[in-house]
């Protein structure tokens, strides 16, 4: 990895707290929620990361607090980086400042993700469900969820199974 | 489950100008059942006269969930799905998620699986470009051109076909490799297809490049800035169009493209017709890197050895209890992938397709994300389409080139 990024992500740390996850080679800065718009601001301008990849989240049900982890991707066209941010987010009311107003993308993309997880998005204009109807109940990619299929019956979750299949007629 | 709940004028209120609440400008619905919206898009346009104040799209009706249902099959058993999500690049669909695949879990892919791969997915960029360049055609009016690139697309479809069994929907991209090695006509009817295609290459543009009704439906049409665009998110040709040069291809070379000779079209005047031109362009550089792949396509494996994430062939089950076991695993139960996330991407014919990949240390994949280049790139059609006719923005959403397979996943 190279050292321009490892500073970037020493500066995020510094001016906004909080730690690293690292797998397969990409280090991911994960920052507290509140300042993610404060964050976006500097990785924009200051940072130079001028074209933001993806807004996503991940549900970590049953784990309460915090029970979601928004991800961002950044990326410097000039600089020829990438820069992976998480932020935490309760699973109570979850909410965190939209982003909107540094990159026009994000947009969409948060709908999406307020759309799939309920995740509302502080100052964003247009808050609305993007891909499921309008009067939909409930956001469909929460663990808790339900798919809504039969699941196949092996040994290892026989009885789990069968003590939810409706028995047999007399 | 459903309830009736009406939308009003309330809901989009903030959407539209103040002069459509006093009834002089007029609202009206486009689509969602439009020829000429590549799918199943809607747009509520706000008119004053013919020309547009507002364009608010609506989207997911094509919506089914796939992110939601690949949690709950195993690696394996979910990229049949990614298939179904961009039709028209089903086989850069495949390679995106098994470069995450690959990466997530740290497996290596032999030479020979890469070249066929760049070559598979090249070849598929040809095919999109052409369904894309007959279709935005006949969204101006030019009915011919769509008839000549549907042959030449055969021809791709043939090539499919002849490698793994399936025309569209092909799944030949495999987690550490590919499903087989090609066939001994593949060379064969890859190079007849190189021969004719640059010829017809100069024939489309030979109908459209300087025809006078084709500019005047194009030029100026549409027009993004290079800063504007960035900010936007859009990739592909879209993005090129303005000026930058940003393609995944040369931002973070994978599978092996930093080894071929190839060009990064771009055009600075960022309307449809630029855009036009650099998806001719993107053809021909399409054909280059195909010919160097072929030219020294190595020998060897096509599937990695390591068989807690490859099925071993077919041969080795009836003589070895190993490979027998190994098979029964990755098929009843597939492979555990370790805790951590990735993201890959890869160029897509409509720009960065990235797949953000979540294990959790189990058999399936904890979440799976699709960054689709065309959900971000119809998120601007607002922008591109205000101010100009009902007729241009029909141009617009051609030049785009949005697959609302992919938007709506």
């Amino acid at each position: 990895m190279s050292d321009l990024l490892q500073t970037y992500q020493q500066r995020l740390l510094e001016t906004f707290g909080g730690s690293t996850i690292e797998h397969a080679g990409d280090v991911t800065v994960v920052l507290p929620a509140e300042n993610i718009l404060a964050a976006a601001r500097m990785i924009h301008d200051e940072l130079g990361f001028d074209y933001l990849v993806y807004v996503t989240a991940v549900d970590y049900w049953p784990q309460e607090n915090p029970r979601f982890h928004v991800a961002y991707g950044f990326r410097s066209l000039a600089q020829k980086l990438t820069l992976y941010v998480r932020a935490p987010v309760s699973g109570i009311e979850p909410v965190l400042p939209s982003i909107e107003s540094v990159y026009k993308n994000a947009n969409w993309q948060e709908r999406e993700v307020y759309d799939m997880f309920g995740i509302r998005f502080e100052g964003h204009p247009d808050l609305r469900r993007i891909l499921m109807p309008a009067d939909w109940v409930g956001h469909p990619q929460r663990k808790d969820y339900p798919l809504g299929y039969e699941e196949p019956q092996y040994s290892f979750n026989f009885d789990e199974i069968k003590a939810r299949k409706p028995a047999p007629k007399e | 489950m459903t309830q009736i709940q009406e939308v009003t004028l309330d809901e989009i209120r903030h959407l539209v100008s103040e002069r459509a609440l006093t009834g002089e400008t007029m609202l009206l619905n486009m689509g969602p059942q439009h020829p000429s919206t590549h799918g199943v898009l809607r747009l509520l346009l706000e008119l004053d006269g013919e020309t547009i104040v507002n364009c608010i799209p609506d989207i997911g009706y094509l919506h089914t969930g796939i992110e939601k249902n690949m949690e709950a099959k195993t690696y394996q058993k979910a990229e049949v799905m990614t298939d179904r999500m961009d039709y028209m690049n089903t086989v850069g669909n495949n390679f995106t998620y098994c470069l995450a695949i690959e990466k997530l879990v740290g497996l290596d892919v032999p030479p020979r699986a890469q070249a066929i791969r760049v070559i598979l997915a090249e070849l598929t960029r040809i095919q999109s470009h052409l369904v894309w360049l007959g279709t935005a055609a006949l969204d101006v009016a030019a009915m011919s051109v769509f008839l000549y690139c549907f042959r030449e697309r055969e021809m791709i479809l043939d090539i499919m076909e002849l490698v793994s069994g399936q025309r569209m929907m092909t799944t030949y991209i495999r987690p550490g490799g590919v499903w087989r090695d090609v066939p001994v006509e593949f060379e064969t009817a890859v190079r007849e297809f190189l021969k004719i295609i640059p010829y017809r290459i100069d024939e489309y543009e030979s109908m459209l490049s300087k025809n006078p009704l084709f500019l005047d439906r194009t030029v100026g049409i549409g027009k993004i800035s290079a800063e504007e665009a960035i900010n936007w998110g859009l990739t592909g040709a879209t993005l090129r169009a303005s000026g930058p040069d940003y393609d995944v291809r040369k931002f973070a070379p994978y599978s092996g493209y930093e080894q071929y000779d190839f060009d990064i079209p771009t055009r600075t005047e960022g309307d449809v017709y630029a855009r036009y031109i650099l998806h001719i362009e993107e053809m021909r550089q399409s054909i280059r890197i195909i010919q160097q792949a072929l030219d020294k396509l190595p020998l060897g494996p096509v599937r990695s050895n390591n068989y807690k994430f490859v099925p071993p062939p077919r041969s080795e089950i009836g003589t070895s209890m190993e490979a027998l076991i190994h098979h029964f695993k990755l098929w009843t139960e597939g492979f555990n992938a370790p805790k951590g996330s990735v993201y890959v991407a890869t160029e897509s014919p409509r720009g960065e397709l990235g797949c953000f990949l979540e294990g959790d240390g189990g058999p399936k994949p904890y979440r799976v994300h699709f960054r689709a280049p065309s959900f971000d790139n119809l998120q601007v059609l607002p922008k591109l389409a205000k101010g100009h006719f009902v007729a241009d923005l029909v141009a617009i959403i051609g030049s785009i080139d949005i697959v609302l397979g992919d938007i709506d996943r």
